[in-house]
């Protein structure tokens, strides 16, 4: 399978070098990084060079780092029902930076892109209806981004008085409680309660 | 389901039912209060709104479906908010959600009554912390009866219908 990824990955940098920025190979999973201008033409590509025919687009979202002057990664996910392979395209953008939509492309992105600006507020250009999606009508902010409390702006609550449902500022009756461990899918170094017994059982 | 043994709890209900059965074949009648007969036909008559927001609505299903059989108690699901007594707020409330929520229990009829099952309903469960969801049901709506669980098992949702049920019988007035 990775050969196999290999060769596609070499065949894609060969044949657009103008849109691959890199491409590398991972968990069995083949990522290429692809420049904004350029991304809509190189899914217009994939899709109908003989090659790829990556015909369905399964997934479009995003990944916020903070620390970076290129702050969003936006991922395309793709499958190619035809010659049995997926592909993962990563596209970094500054916040100021408009990614282009491939709606005219994959019909099926126009919710995904929504879905990456209500969460990311990343803009698509070239999108038919770009409004929030999932988000409460009136929402502001992006709850996706890092910097976005868990807890968000605004709670709701019915209004006797009013006989209506009104939105008052967050006040929680209890504090935030952060459990701090270390991630098991960061490398812990420390020895889960039981574990210890795993060599004498051997 | 299964058989009862040891002591009878309550009043013996083969007797008071002979005793009526009596009364009716002597005199053809019965007598009751007003009270009483409106409360009998209220707790035997609960429909509740078919109002599924997460996956405590499939435990609400299974309610109403044979094995459990809801039916049995008069408690039955209901299409449309102005024919139902009961809201079963079933899962995860929105801030989307809430002002349909209310606008939903606007429409039921009085005598009105509010169960909320589940973690999420009763006070925001799992996502007490989000951003988007409403810690807790009666932020929106009066609750009568909170059934606790994640989701509650059928056997649990039903126990919270015949809690309300006693709760109608015991504080049920003409006027609520």
């Amino acid at each position: 399978m990775t050969e196999a990824l290999k060769e596609l990955g070499a065949l894609i940098e060969a044949k657009r070098p103008d849109c691959v920025l890199g491409y590398s190979i991972a968990f069995d999973e083949l990522t290429v990084d692809v420049a904004p201008a350029n991304i809509k033409g190189f899914v217009e590509f994939l899709k109908t060079d003989q090659n790829c025919k990556f015909s369905s687009l399964v997934d479009i979202t995003g990944i916020d780092f903070p620390e970076r002057g290129k702050r969003f990664d936006i991922i395309y996910h793709f499958l190619s029902m035809y010659q049995n392979h997926r592909i993962r395209l990563r596209v970094s953008v500054r916040e100021d930076e408009m990614v282009p939509s491939i709606v005219d492309v994959h019909p099926s992105a126009n919710w995904f892109e929504r879905e990456v600006f209500d969460m990311f507020g990343v803009l698509f250009s070239g999108h038919p209806d770009l409004r929030r999606i999932l988000t409460d009508y009136g929402f502001r902010g992006y709850p996706l981004r890092k910097d976005f409390p868990t807890t968000g702006y605004t709670e709701v609550r019915y209004d006797e008085e009013l006989k209506r449902v009104v939105y008052e500022p967050v006040s929680l009756v209890q504090e935030y409680r952060q459990f701090d461990f270390m991630s098991p899918w960061e490398g812990a170094k420390y020895v889960l309660p039981g574990d210890e017994k795993q060599e004498e059982a051997k | 389901m299964g058989v009862m043994t040891g002591t009878q709890v309550g009043a013996d209900k083969e007797v008071a039912t002979q005793a009526i059965n009596r009364e009716l074949q002597d005199k053809g009648f019965l007598l009751t209060s007003t009270e009483d007969i409106i409360n009998w036909a209220r707790t035997g008559s609960l429909h509740w709104m078919t109002f599924g927001l997460a996956c405590c609505a499939v435990e609400m299903m299974h309610t109403s479906m044979p094995r459990y059989d809801a039916e049995r108690y008069g408690i039955a699901p209901r299409a449309s908010p102005r024919q139902s007594d009961l809201m079963i707020v079933a899962g995860t409330l929105t801030n989307k959600m809430a002002p349909a929520l209310r606008k939903v229990y606007d429409q039921m009829p009085e005598p009105r009554y509010v169960l909320s099952m589940g973690s999420c309903a009763n006070g925001g469960g799992y996502y007490h912390y989000s951003y988007s969801v409403v810690r807790g049901c009666d932020r929106i709506v009066p609750v009568d009866v909170y059934v606790p669980g994640c989701p509650p098992t059928a056997e649990a949702l039903l126990y919270g219908l015949m809690t309300l049920q006693k709760k109608i019988r015991r504080t049920g007035t003409l006027v609520r």
